[in-house]
């Protein structure tokens, strides 16, 4: 330090007012825009808020774990179905999983929501639909699309991915027919079915949001426990993040996010995935998560005749998502390509 | 009254709530904040909204023992996430030994200078990421592009030292989520986003993520850019219409060595603290702070 040029007295006032900046709060803190002794703070602090007692406290618990009391009336009972969600307007996936329906024996087909997006020609999933008597929930596409909304409601912050997210719903708000966004306006926000002895609720994102990701590594088994106690139900399925997912909690319910049939599952593969729920002789229920091949090159061509962004064809002929990426947890986006 | 220094920019408003704030219900408590390392700071950022300095004990390093009762209460509340922020929370000594506790009940986030990040702990944080089956996430804070943009809000020295950590981290694999504030207003413009995306990338992070937060007119930047108005305030009507889930304080606490909070901006205010423990704080709370504006009007989340 010894070649440093003497300090101007400019510099020397800066440095002592930083100097005393830094110390300012030797045995003080702040409050508001005060500085006060730290006892006196402190002291209010003590006086603030409310101290339960342990009863109390225990009644407060209970009741915010508590059952909610949904009246949705449960539907089945059934021993096999099919569950899957995010059509995105992949009509040719939808065929593909309406056969594979009927070849596995399903008694039922249950679909978790957002028929619209990323996809071409909206129009060809209501046929389908129909025709496969698939018992439908609204997922926040449906909800947008029916409300006349601007955005999907997806819940992007990054410009890059609501661009693409835009372009995406632009394009299936201007296509779907007046009448199939009348019909989705109608769909439940959720369904209780029974398989096997097992009370199973199907919604889009979680049962408290329409829109909220219930991806794997931000889902921690205590959070599902108490979601499922709150709900009452044995088994959660949802859908909305586009990665499947399933695990049995520490108290054997069972939470599943099916995934999606739209676009792959951001894993370099083009297959889709759905789920099967099977009743066990034992009255549980076995879910398998699984997956599903389709002419994703024919679907491709007819996204390009659309004139879609290369960037959605991208996604379907490599299997990595070009797009709507930053809602990815740390350890869902280390997996993914970009 | 034993109040000693004067305020700078003295503002009536704070000390004269209206009288009817409108309340805001716990919907669900799906965060849970924790100031783990209080308000001591290896830094002394002049927009920090609650002053963090080496010199501010208002709220004191919080032992892994106490973190952990929280954690328990937490789960057993079905929280969803847990977020770790100070002052500096890497001052605290146990603060590995937190986030290891952590990661098993659910994903963890931290909101970091970066200054202590060295290569040994950005490995060892790396490990840990890897033996959870939850997320941990690390925000790392930066406020201008250049040192002579950064610098003479966060500290000499403080940009180069973030750059390293930035880079330090890529090398290991850990992708941190950049964080500033529009204490300079292009921090947050579409151009200034990507000026700062391109900086990651150019350090190493191939998948570049970033947060933008406002400012909070509190604290030292109360000092440094001037305390709020009178007329930013809430009233009864004005956040019902929207509903709640834009304001953080309907799905979050904030726990600090003396308690459990409203939310992570109010630490220094004692009225922000609801309770003791969790189940003391289920309850509604009051926007009658200045802030609660700043959440409302720019819809602001401190999550990721």
């Amino acid at each position: 330090m010894g070649n440093r040029p003497p300090q101007d007295e400019a510099e020397r006032q800066r440095l002592a007012e930083e100097r005393a900046r830094l110390a300012a709060h030797r045995g003080k803190a702040t409050w508001g825009e005060k500085l006060v002794p730290l006892g006196e703070f402190r002291a209010a602090v003590e006086r603030s808020g409310r101290v339960l007692a342990g009863e109390e406290r225990a009644a407060e618990v209970a009741s915010y774990t508590a059952p909610r009391g949904d009246k949705v009336a449960v539907e089945g009972p059934y021993s096999k179905v099919i569950v899957f969600g995010g059509v995105y307007n992949n009509h040719r996936a939808l065929a593909a999983l309406l056969d594979e329906a009927e070849r596995r024996g399903a008694e039922a087909i249950y679909c978790l929501g957002d028929l619209g997006g990323f996809g071409p020609s909206p129009n060809e999933v209501r046929p389908l639909l129909e025709a496969g008597a698939v018992r439908t929930i609204q997922g926040n596409y449906e909800e947008s699309l029916a409300g006349g909304a601007e955005d999907c409601n997806c819940g992007y912050a990054d410009p890059r991915d609501n661009h693409f997210a835009k372009l995406s719903y632009g394009y299936t708000a201007e296509q779907t027919a007046a009448d199939f966004k009348r019909w989705m306006g109608q769909l439940p926000c959720r369904r209780r079915i029974r398989v096997g002895n097992k009370e199973v609720l199907l919604v889009h994102g979680s049962p408290r949001r329409i829109n909220e990701f219930l991806f794997a590594s931000t889902s921690p088994d205590p959070f599902l426990e108490v979601l499922l106690e709150q709900e009452d139900c044995d088994l959660l399925l949802c859908t909305h993040t586009g990665l499947h997912w399933r695990r049995t909690l520490p108290s054997a319910r069972q939470v599943a996010n099916v995934g999606v049939i739209g676009r792959p599952a951001n894993d370099g593969t083009t297959q889709v995935w759905f789920a099967v729920l099977e009743a066990q002789t034992s009255g549980e229920v076995a879910i398998e998560l699984v997956p599903l091949v389709y002419d994703h090159l024919e679907l491709a061509a007819e996204m390009r005749r659309e004139g879609l962004p290369a960037e959605f064809v991208e996604t379907i002929l490599t299997g990595w998502w070009t797009t709507c990426l930053e809602v990815l947890p740390p350890r869902e986006r280390a997996l993914s390509k970009y | 009254m034993s109040s000693t220094v004067a305020p700078k920019t003295a503002n009536p408003s704070v000390a004269a709530p209206p009288p009817r704030a409108p309340r805001v219900e716990l919907r669900s408590l799906d965060t849970l904040w924790f100031q783990v390392a209080g308000t001591v700071c290896n830094l002394a950022c002049r927009h920090c909204f609650i002053s963090c300095s080496p010199t501010n004990h208002t709220h004191e390093f919080m032992p892994l023992a106490e973190v952990e009762r929280y954690l328990a209460e937490g789960a057993q509340l079905g929280v969803k996430e847990y977020y770790f922020t100070g002052g500096e929370p890497f001052l605290n000594p146990e603060m590995e030994r937190i986030l290891e506790a952590t990661l098993k009940v659910g994903p963890a986030h931290v909101l970091t200078n970066g200054l202590l990040l060295d290569d040994e702990r950005c490995r060892r944080l790396k490990l840990l990421a890897e033996g959870s089956p939850y997320s941990l996430d690390l925000r790392v804070s930066l406020d201008g592009l250049t040192a002579e943009a950064n610098d003479p809000i966060r500290g000499a020295g403080s940009f180069d030292r973030v750059m390293a950590a930035v880079r330090k981290l890529a090398e290991v694999g850990i992708n941190p989520v950049l964080t500033v504030t529009e204490v300079l207003a292009e921090n947050g413009s579409a151009e200034g986003k990507e000026s700062f995306l391109d900086l990651l990338r150019t350090l190493g992070v191939d998948k570049p993520r970033l947060k933008v937060l406002p400012i909070f007119q509190i604290g030292a930047e109360a000092e440094r850019g001037g305390a709020y108005q009178s007329w930013q305030r809430l009233a009864e009507g004005d956040v019902m219409e929207q509903g709640w889930d834009h304001l953080q304080c309907s799905s979050c606490r904030m726990v600090t060595g003396q308690g459990v909070w409203v939310c992570p901006i109010l630490v220094n205010e004692p009225q922000g603290r609801m309770g003791e423990t969790l189940a003391d704080t289920l309850n509604s709370y009051p926007l009658d702070h200045p802030a609660c504006w700043t959440c409302h009007v720019h819809g602001v989340s401190c999550r990721t």
